[in-house]
């Protein structure tokens, strides 16, 4: 039995409105058969905290990552999981959790990996669904295992390698990160433990456009009209364009990942995971310092 | 790991979590995170005080204090939003205070992936106590100079 979608006007603008669910949609259709809410969050504690009634919990970190390579699991490893968290293949999925769904948003693009279709945001996440006193539980997971086909992962569509910047560079480039963290400065004293890159800046002719911009004060999305504004107008995005986004490890750009392709509708845009961490420290890359973009090294 | 080099109370914590099945550990730092005592109003009213450490990436935020009988005194602030950076907080207040300053300075700097959190909480989270137990000895160093 398909889930319906949330009608609620604030997202009639976006061009993929069936992507988010508003907490008042999501509280008349919690236990709906069909749907499943699950919880993403930074923090791998907060789930054991409180949480939305029925939600199962999905780490981004020890769920997500393979334990041993920089890589997401695999088919058969993604199968287990889903169907140990009771979700079939057509089942409705909700995601929600911390800091504006950042975190979440990164759930819903690995996901997307495995094209699983109808997987949601919960508009604010964590944050606006306490503001508006709904209910957390502390029940303990109760999932019911159910069978999840394995699929096999498809990274050419929404995903970027390193390689693949390379050759992309000259097309949009946006860069998610703090304006600090964009130009090169350094963010740690010294004697302090550094943060995982060996270099320092951004990939040439990169826009800094920090993912928490898309989104409001409450942890919701930012209308359209606002985020034509930051993206169209300022990162100077045009009708067409394919766009890689990056951030430190794939997690914020992810949030600018649903943004530009659901929110938007840009049709090729690609997560860079391995992003700075691997930029800043691979050899022989070009890097631009500074707040400007910088210009595309010839080839 | 020098086992007589970690002190009775560091060594019971650790002890406390590699009895418990991998999962069930999550429980035990949620219990240490509910634990984190609220600071002491002369820190709360002097933030100036407090050093962030800038390897979680919650906003955590730690004082250490020696006192006249060279013994330590942890303090630690977190929101409760980030239950788990509380969580580690805790366990090295807990761990931590009474001891000498030389024994703290004598902890390994490893003694955070011992407690068997990498494969629960992930080895990239553990940094952040890592590098909580890296500020807190450097506070001491310069405290004790």
């Amino acid at each position: 039995m398909p889930v319906g979608n949330d009608p609620a006007a604030q997202f009639a603008n976006f061009a993929h409105p069936e992507k988010l669910v508003s907490g008042e949609w999501l509280e008349a259709h919690l236990g709906e058969p069909g749907l499943i809410v699950v919880e993403s969050d930074e923090d791998v504690l907060l789930y054991e905290t409180g949480h939305i009634e029925g939600a199962v919990k999905i780490d981004w970190h020890t769920d997500l990552n393979d334990p041993v390579e920089r890589d997401y699991i695999d088919g058969e490893q993604f199968a287990a999981l889903l169907g140990s968290k009771g979700i079939s293949r057509d089942t409705t999925i909700v995601i929600y959790g911390d800091k504006s769904n950042w975190w979440a948003a990164y759930a819903l693009w690995v996901f997307t990996l495995f094209g699983h279709e109808d997987v949601r945001l919960l508009d604010g996440g964590r944050a606006k669904w306490e503001a508006d006193g709904r209910a957390y539980t502390t029940a303990p997971e109760s999932a019911v295992a159910v069978e999840y086909p394995v699929v096999q992962r498809d990274d050419s569509r929404i995903r970027a390698y390193k390689d693949d910047v390379l050759a992309h560079l000259g097309k949009p480039l946006i860069d998610v990160r703090s304006p600090e963290e964009f130009s090169g400065q350094r963010t740690t004293a010294p004697a302090y433990p550094d943060e995982g890159a060996l270099r320092a800046g951004h990939i040439p002719s990169a826009q800094n456009v920090p993912w928490a911009k898309a989104a409001a004060d409450d942890g919701t999305f930012r209308p359209t009209i606002e985020l034509d504004a930051i993206y169209r107008d300022g990162a100077g995005l045009t009708e067409g364009d394919d766009v890689v986004a990056y951030c430190r490890i794939g997690e914020r750009s992810s949030h600018t990942w649903f943004v530009l392709t659901h929110l938007l509708g840009f049709e090729n845009v690609r997560n860079y995971d391995g992003s700075w961490t691997e930029w800043g420290s691979a050899v022989r890359v070009p890097i631009v310092q500074g707040a400007e973009p910088g210009a595309v090294p010839a080839r | 790991m020098d086992e007589q080099a970690l002190p009775e109370q560091l060594a019971d914590i650790r002890d406390d979590f590699l009895a418990l099945e991998v999962k069930t550990r999550l429980q035990l730092l949620l219990e240490f995170s509910n634990e984190l005592p609220e600071l002491p109003t002369q820190y709360a009213d002097h933030p100036d005080l407090l050093e962030r450490v800038v390897e979680c990436q919650s906003p955590v935020f730690i004082f250490v204090d020696v006192d006249d009988d060279g013994l330590v005194h942890m303090f630690a602030t977190a929101p409760r939003e980030a239950p788990t950076t509380r969580g580690f907080a805790s366990i090295l207040v807990q761990g931590l205070s009474g001891l000498s300053a030389d024994d703290v300075l004598a902890v390994p700097d490893d003694y955070p992936n011992s407690i068997g959190l990498t494969q629960a909480v992930s080895p990239l989270r553990i940094r952040g106590m890592t590098g909580m137990l890296a500020r807190v000895k450097r506070q001491i160093r310069v405290k004790t100079a």
